[in-house]
């Protein structure tokens, strides 16, 4: 059952084609995974998908809903919520408010201004429970600026997660951390994923962790899609392993 | 082991309660040990503070840096002149009920254009559209009174139950109006205090820090920085409603865009980043700018000095840095 | 008809001096990123300087013609004020957040405006011995100030001067390759410490350049740099911060509908250009020519 569509969808700037007429389908319940080098259109994908960019031409489908048009807020409200490549996080901000401040949004409670956001109990309740999932609830009280990078990262995740997405984006989780953290970050990451039942994109380099968390992988270059398949059907692709290993591609 | 999600947390009101409580303690008590004089300071330092409170929901929640406050004050001030002229009646109460509608309006109009715009671009417009009200207060002189300002005589509080005429009528006035004015302070900095501490001013945090990421929330930015860029005048307007009774006396000054340095400097010299920074700094600086005024009458020159230090040695302000010596001492004895 | 043409040429006579404030402040704001508020009041020192330098030639008894030296003198010593800035004030504040910036060179504005006080005192300081030295001249019936089409001119050099600096000279280069990426300039072994204190110092003495030449013209009064700032901001406004071609333009704009307001409508003159500023932000955040 497909998720999200996308047809012919096309983004340029100036000579560089970084999505050149892309169909891309998510199924529903899917871990799945965006991969390619650097500069293959993923992250603009991700971009167009969550409205952060306009596409020159193409159309978006979200539940066979046409959603080429709507705005970023629209996106959110209908399921599709993202992270971003570089840490995004309100640094001011405790780990605790990071997270309510996600829930708040999603029930439109943002704009209470007459109410202490402490003693919305329902909101303190669930934020406990999300932090709860990754593991960050002896840092409640901690300003996000002052965690390590790996918490960093999880935060990231879960304040995205708190918006209880239907589609969740994630570009590159794990980047700039410690090989052991990469998997105990993905460890946590795909289990609350598909406890929740969340429908995920990930954007990711490293091949070890692709291979081992992910349902299907579509593989990126040059601005579009070049194999797509479960983790065995593209080990077993020539033309991806050409890429990965840096070779020139057979024509 | 999971926290409980019941247990209040340490920005309760209550904590806001014990703080304040004998602060509170003590400015009632003020006028029984000091003179005249200096209840009048304290009085001018608590609208300094309420102002700088407004002002710094901008600068401090927000990161919105205006530099055309003087606007909102200014126009407190003239509503009220203007109710004196042409409506009469000498109550205090209906200068408020009238002036808050006003500076809010006002805010709404005037944030609805700047807040398209952040960083100096929000600092010009503010700049330049509290330089256009100062050029039509100078100009638009048979209504203002031009430089000469409008004169607003002592107003009935409280709905009349108390006048001020008569020989002893100034020293009532200024201990009764006192006490006004710390009334609505404290409601100033009790509503400011949920204000910052709901969601919305959650909100207003998360778009400071990072306003991709908020608007990848679902959070209208714009939106939310006009509502709080209309919060912020009406309060710093609130302010010069309450300041022109005490003054007797609007001038265009309080339009320049110099006062609305004053107000910049306040917040900075308590700590934007508190939320009594600016309540200190207001109160401090009503002192400051006094004494300083008294001494030299190149007084700008010294407070340009300290302004300058302050950002280079203390970018926190006084409660950054006290709270900061604080942490230190805590530590050093643990 | 000569009516007309006196209002063009006063226009262009105020034109002039606005570009030399503006474009200062633009040329700041373009190279290093910061916007000096303090910038109008450093204009007003040049004024000051001017017109004390003039007084103090007159006193030992200069002829008239050398007096026209001591214009560029007075926008040096602005350029020297700047050269002491730059390097003690600002540089502390390029890696921490804009407020400061704004925050320190607002003391700034304080300390200079008082600072003149402090020095001149509270009397308008004027150099009409300049205007004195040049003949008047006659134009369709009408006296017209042989000194004013001056103004027009060191305007119009100095905009040339401007151009072929930044667009066609070895130091020009330095300084795009650093506005457009400091980091990348340093890299490449530009001095950008240096590189730094020499725009600021130009864009200063430009700012003073414009007091100097003005102060012959109209006495130089307290409050003078803080009018001048605001309204370079309008200027800067409209043309787009950071481009010489907007300082240009938006200088042009302020002071046509500037002369037109003070005759048609004195009292909303201000108000006006603040409106036209106003509406080019919301149609044009970025200004006519700017891109930052």
């Amino acid at each position: 059952m497909p998720l999200l569509k996308t047809v012919n969808l096309r983004k340029q700037f100036g000579e560089t084609r970084a999505c050149d007429g892309v169909n891309f389908v998510v199924n529903k319940g899917e871990f799945l995974s965006l991969v390619g080098s650097n500069g293959a259109g993923k992250t603009t994908l991700v971009n167009l998908i969550s409205a952060h960019l306009q596409p020159d031409s193409g159309q978006i489908l979200f539940d066979d809903r046409d959603i080429t048009f709507t705005t970023v807020t629209d996106r959110i409200k209908a399921g599709i919520v993202r992270s971003f490549q570089i840490v995004n996080l309100f640094d001011g901000l405790s780990v605790f408010d990071n997270v309510a401040l996600s829930i708040f949004s999603r029930d439109g409670k943002a704009v209470q201004m007459a109410a202490l956001a402490d003693h919305d109990y329902d909101v303190r309740r669930e934020t406990i429970e999300v932090l709860g999932e990754f593991g960050l609830t002896n840092k409640l009280e901690v300003p996000a600026g002052g965690l390590a990078q790996g918490e960093r990262k999880l935060l990231d995740v879960a304040v995205a997660y708190a918006l209880r997405p239907r589609l969740l984006f994630l570009d590159e989780p794990t980047s700039g951390v410690s090989t052991h953290e990469k998997a105990q970050i993905m460890d946590t990451v795909s289990s609350v994923v598909r406890r929740g039942m969340v429908t995920a994109v990930v954007i990711e380099h490293d091949m070890d962790v692709v291979f081992r968390y992910s349902d299907r992988i579509v593989m990126m270059h040059e601005g579009s899609f070049l194999a797509d398949g479960t983790p065995d059907e593209i080990r077993a692709n020539k033309d991806v392993a050409s890429i990965l290993l840096g070779a020139p591609l057979a024509s | 082991m999971k926290p409980d999600p019941n247990a209040p947390r340490d920005h309760s009101l209550a904590r806001l309660a014990a703080a304040m409580a004998p602060v509170l303690l003590l400015l009632i008590l003020l006028p029984t040990f000091v003179e005249t004089y200096q209840i009048q300071l304290v009085t001018y330092g608590l609208i300094a503070a309420i102002a700088a409170l407004g002002f710094n929901l901008l600068l401090g929640y927000t990161g919105l840096l205006s530099f055309g406050h003087s606007a909102y004050f200014g126009l407190g001030a003239y509503t009220v002149a203007f109710v004196v002229q042409r409506l009469g009646p000498h109550s205090m109460e209906f200068y408020i009920l009238i002036g808050i509608p006003v500076v809010a309006i006002a805010s709404a109009l005037f944030g609805y254009v700047c807040v398209r715009h952040t960083r100096i671009f929000f600092g010009i417009l503010t700049l330049a559209i509290s330089q256009v009200v100062y050029s039509l207060a100078l100009k638009l002189y048979w209504v203002t009174g031009g430089s000469d300002g409008l004169r607003v005589p002592r107003p009935a509080l409280l709905l009349g139950l108390l006048n001020f005429s008569g020989p002893r009528g100034f020293q009532q006035f200024i201990t009764s109006y006192y006490y006004y004015v710390l009334a609505i302070f404290v409601v100033c900095v009790v509503l400011m205090w949920v204000v910052v501490h709901s969601p919305f001013g959650k909100a207003l945090q998360a778009i400071r820090d990072n306003e991709v990421r908020a608007r990848f929330l679902g959070l209208r930015i714009r939106r939310f920085r006009w509502i709080s860029f209309l919060v912020s005048g009406t309060l710093t307007g609130l302010a010069g409603i309450l300041w022109v009774p005490l003054n007797g006396l609007t001038t265009p000054d309080v339009l320049y865009w110099t006062f609305s340095g004053e107000i910049v400097f306040s917040a900075l010299l308590g700590g934007f980043r508190n939320f009594t920074g600016p309540i200190v700094g207001g109160i401090v600086f009503t002192y400051l700018k006094t004494y300083a005024v008294a001494t030299t009458e190149y007084w700008q020159l010294l407070l340009g000095v300290v302004l300058v230090t302050l950002v280079l040695v203390l970018p926190t302000g006084i409660v950054g840095g006290l709270s900061t010596l604080g942490l230190r001492l805590r530590k050093g004895r643990s | 008809m000569a009516f007309l043409t006196i209002q063009i040429l006063n226009s262009l006579l105020y034109a002039s001096v606005l570009f030399l404030i503006a474009a200062g402040l633009s040329l700041i704001f373009g190279v290093m990123r910061i916007i000096n508020l303090a910038h109008g009041s450093l204009y007003a020192v040049g004024a000051y300087v001017t017109a004390w330098l003039v007084g103090r030639g007159i006193a030992l008894g200069l002829p008239p013609g050398w007096l026209f030296l001591l214009l560029p003198l007075g926008a040096l010593s602005v350029a020297l004020i700047g050269i002491v800035i730059e390097p003690l004030l600002l540089r502390p504040f390029y890696r921490r957040a804009e407020e400061y910036q704004l925050l320190v060179t607002f003391g700034l504005i304080q300390i200079l405006e008082d600072s003149i006080r402090f020095i001149w005192g509270g009397t308008p300081l004027s150099a009409d011995a300049l205007m004195d030295a040049l003949p008047i001249i006659h134009i369709g019936g009408l006296l017209y100030p042989a000194y004013n089409l001056v103004v027009i001119g060191i305007g119009v050099v100095a905009a040339l001067a401007l151009w072929v600096a930044i667009y066609h000279t070895k130091f020009g280069v330095m300084l795009r390759a650093t506005s457009q990426d400091r980091r990348m300039a340093s890299a490449l072994g530009l001095n950008v410490g240096l590189v730094y204190v020499m725009a600021f110092g130009i864009g200063c003495f430009m700012a003073g350049l414009g007091g100097a030449i003005v102060v012959p013209t109209q006495a130089a009064v307290l409050g003078m740099g803080i009018d001048a700032l605001v309204i370079a901001f309008v200027v800067v406004v409209i043309g787009g911060l950071g481009s010489l071609k907007g300082a240009l333009v938006g200088a042009l704009v302020v002071s046509f509908v500037r002369t037109a307001g003070i005759q048609f409508f004195p009292e909303l003159e201000l108000a006006v250009l603040y409106l036209i500023a106003a509406l080019v932000l919301l149609v044009r955040p970025t200004g006519l020519f700017g891109t930052a």
